[in-house]
């Protein structure tokens, strides 16, 4: 029995009164890749972070090698050979590459021979590893995945033995994906531990060789990756069975009720994000929008949604013209005519995150009846409305007081869906529905847009997880450079072949 | 000549009326570049001018003035920092707080100690800084251009003049070559980014307000100590406001906002020796209008032709740790 480099015994941590970690027991295995999986809030973050010195434990303890060490700091952390790669990437954006790596590290007061010496050593991890960095570059020139390399690099020059990724893929393209793994691979193979937390259950399966899982701050089991499935670890991540796969019935397509025509769109500044863009969807259909972010699906639903002037081109509603560059209705006229947007950004533009529960429950339509009369909210009708649709939508905790942005990214979703699907729109506009959304919640929100397509309405469908578009979507298209690349109808079509796409290669 | 010697006098003027702007620009990189706003430069200004001149005037050396008003300064600055970065408060009101408090602590504790509101008693030759007159400076003034160059405009300045364009490269060597000036940029950029580098950003930001109370204490002293003889009521007057302008018109780095104070100082002088002088095809030009140039410039310059200013990206924002 090899013995582990990583021990916690009873680990427990609360942030005021919530216990996010409680009695936590882990081992992990020296040169293995251990995955740690659970719903968001589940609290492997708040774990790791632990792990890492950025956080402190209320008690418990942790032993490297088998020696029991006291992590005060990330930097005790970092000495101990531990790594982190965080979710949101810890780098100074107008930084190089070089001065990040090296930020805390830096082992002289003034720059000169240490810092050549970095480069050098920098140099030759890069080649090792085949990272192709430039280390002059500044952080903001390069993409994520670029990013992401720099976070792991750092960590290795820093003598991370043990290195934990944070929802590494998140962000990534399918491709991107590949090489991130492939580099996790070869990591493993020099002998380093991987610790990678994630609420994806293919990524498990892909690439550990032994998985925890955590629900609700405690740690509801360990098994070896070949011991077990996916729907076996859904199960204990939820605490009851998961439909993995959505249940859909067969397309009862209606007539053309959307259609938008050479379509162009300009972003805040004056770049054309959306080019010359023709697309149609009848009732009754999900049109799924595939595309790696920032190809002009956010700034093409911004448009369709009235929020954003169209440069050229129409949208027709019903065969009418709802808009082209020199009218066009605003959000408030559209939702009168039938159509609900489900925001990209639900922090930024789908609530207000300081109201409470029930004013974005209503918001939009609070100055109709019966939220309100003569300029006048009517609290109780509210509070009631409120409180129906809350448990309708299984809103945790169903609490209409509670401030918004004190629930999960899940549940803010279902204040979102709740309140655009409640007129029942003819068209709904939906940008990335689940992203950051646990995978309950997930399951719900997806049965619901079904539900919608079901009954007869126009979706469309702009989200970055493949998995997404291919269970949700009758018929897809691929966005690239602000075109559409490629439309399939969904029937054996492969995320292979729409990676391909996204990557403007095929 | 006479022209020669004009243009000399306002150049010599314009490092002068420069140096608690540089000083308090440098001040501000320091506060700013950690994420700190510094709004407090004004009322710090003041207190540095209000200690150095009592400090001399009771040690009778204006050297243990300044370092009183260090002292007092960098005190300041640690309240600043308690307020805002201990216990997060919002930064702007802090520093207002202590705007506030300075007018009126000045002016009282001068009414208590010498019996007049907001005025210390003047000080003698050895209780203040004298210029300094550089060696042979009286005997190159005729040589042309490098004499007068030498003899009027280098020499004859207050120590401060000399240290505040000192302090310019030796900000610009810390914060740009050295480590600590890469962990300072970093915490005011991304302080997320500098707590897992295993860097107390708490410290890092205390470390950069000390070093802003030292510099603003020499800007408070040059005032009181050394162009006047004795401290009298908001004698700052708005050079904290006007040098953070420069700083951020400057956009936070040390070369740029010496120029922009060099700018600032320029037209001080500039509406000094216009005062009550007929211009050609304009005449007099109101000695009001012309006070007002400075500021008038500042207004332009910020609103227009700076272009748009980046400040460091978590400028203003506390850093909290656990969510």
């Amino acid at each position: 029995m090899v013995s582990p480099i990583l021990e916690l015994t009873d680990i427990n941590k609360s942030f005021g009164h919530v216990q996010a970690n409680k009695n936590i027991n882990l081992k992990i295995n020296k040169g293995t890749i251990h995955g740690i999986i659970g719903e968001n809030g589940a609290g492997k973050s708040t774990l790791m972070s632990i792990v890492f010195g950025l956080y402190q434990a209320n008690s418990g303890s942790i032993k490297i090698n088998g020696k029991e060490i006291n992590l005060r700091s990330p930097r005790d952390s970092i000495i101990n050979g531990i790594g982190m790669v965080h979710q949101h990437f810890m780098l100074v954006e107008n930084f190089t590459v070089l001065e990040n790596i090296i930020l805390g590290f830096e082992g002289e007061t003034v720059f000169g021979e240490k810092l050549q010496k970095a480069k050098e050593d920098l140099e030759k991890l890069c080649k090792t590893y085949n990272f192709n960095i430039d280390l002059d570059a500044t952080i903001s020139d390069l993409s994520v995945g670029f990013r992401q390399r720099v976070e792991i690099l750092k960590s290795l020059y820093r003598g991370a033995e043990i290195l934990i990724l944070d929802e590494p893929t998140g962000v990534l393209t399918p491709q991107e994906v590949d090489e991130l793994f492939k580099i996790l691979r070869s990591l493993k193979d020099e002998g380093k531990t991987i610790v990678l937390i994630t609420h994806k259950l293919i990524e498990i399966m892909d690439l550990t060789s032994e998985v925890s899982v955590m629900r609700q701050g405690e740690m509801v089991g360990h098994t070896k990756t070949e011991d077990t499935s996916k729907e076996q670890l859904a199960e204990m991540m939820v605490g009851r069975s998961v439909l993995l796969r959505v249940d859909k019935k067969e397309i009862k397509k209606g007539e053309t009720i959307f259609k938008v025509n050479n379509l162009s769109v300009k972003d805040d500044l004056d770049v054309t994000r959306v080019k010359d863009v023709n697309l149609e969807i009848c009732s009754g259909e999900i049109l799924g929008i595939a595309g790696v972010t920032g190809n002009g699906q956010t700034e093409l639903l911004e448009a369709l949604s009235g929020i954003r002037k169209v440069e050229s081109g129409s949208i027709e509603l019903f065969g009418e013209k709802i808009s082209d560059q020199n009218n066009f209705l605003n959000p408030r006229m559209l939702k009168e005519k039938g159509l609900a947007h489900v925001p990209e950004d639900r922090q930024r533009m789908g609530l207000i995150s300081d109201f409470k529960a029930y004013e974005n429950l209503i918001f939009g339509y609070h100055d109709q009846e019966p939220y309100s009369k003569s300029a006048i909210l009517n609290n109780k009708e509210i509070t009631e409305y409120s409180n129906k649709v809350m448990q309708e939508y299984d809103v945790r905790p169903n609490s209409p007081n509670l401030i918004t942005s004190n629930f999960s990214g899940g549940n803010q979703q279902k204040i979102i869906l709740s309140r655009e699907l409640n007129e029942n729109p003819k068209v709904l506009l939906v940008g990335q529905p689940t992203r950051g959304v646990d995978i309950g919640a997930i399951e719900f929100i997806h049965q619901r847009l079904i539900d919608m397509r079901d009954k007869g309405a126009a979706i469309l469908l702009a989200s970055v997880e493949l998995d997404e578009i291919l269970s949700l979507s009758d018929r897809i298209i691929v966005m690239f450079d602000g075109k559409i690349v490629g439309e399939k109808e969904n029937k054996n079509v492969t995320d292979r072949e729409l990676g391909l796409l996204m990557a403007g290669v095929a | 000549m006479e022209f020669l010697s004009d243009i000399a006098s306002l150049i010599n003027s314009t490092l002068r009326i420069s140096t608690p702007l540089v000083f308090a620009a440098m001040a501000g990189i320091f506060a700013e570049r950690s994420g700190v706003i510094d709004f407090s430069l004004e009322g710090k200004m003041l207190m540095a001018a209000f200690v150095a001149a009592v400090g001399s005037y009771y040690l009778g050396n204006p050297w243990l003035g300044l370092l009183l008003a260090i002292i007092v300064c960098v005190c300041l600055s640690m309240l600043h920092g308690f307020a805002s970065v201990t216990h997060k408060g919002d930064q702007v009101v802090s520093c207002v707080a202590i705007n506030i408090l300075i007018i009126g602590l000045t002016t009282a504790l001068a009414a208590a100690w010498f019996g007049q509101a907001g005025l210390t008693p003047t000080l003698n030759e050895d209780q203040r800084f004298l210029e300094i007159h550089l060696p042979f400076a009286d005997a190159l003034r005729d040589i042309p251009v490098i004499g007068t160059l030498y003899s009027d405009i280098l020499s004859g300045h207050y120590v401060f003049v000399y240290l505040a364009y000192l302090s310019v490269p030796l900000v610009f060597w810390i914060v740009f070559k050295t480590s600590f000036g890469l962990r300072l940029r970093a915490v005011g950029e991304n302080p997320s980014a500098v707590d897992t580098a295993g860097i107390n950003v708490f410290t890092m930001r205390y470390k950069a307000l000390a070093i802003n109370g030292v510099l603003i204490a020499f800007a408070g002293a040059h005032l009181s100590t050394a162009v006047n003889a004795n401290f009298f009521r908001e004698m700052s007057a708005g050079r904290g406001y006007l040098a953070l302008a420069a700083m951020i018109f400057g956009k936070w780095h040390p070369k740029t906002a010496l120029i922009a104070c060099l700018l600032f100082g320029f037209t001080d002088a500039l509406q000094i020796r216009l005062q009550g002088v007929e211009l050609p095809a304009i005449g007099e030009i109101p000695v009001q209008l012309i006070q007002a140039l400075p500021y008038i410039l500042t207004v332009v310059l910020l609103a227009g032709f700076v272009g748009k200013a980046i400040a460091p990206n978590a400028i203003g924002q506390p850093y909290i740790k656990e969510r």
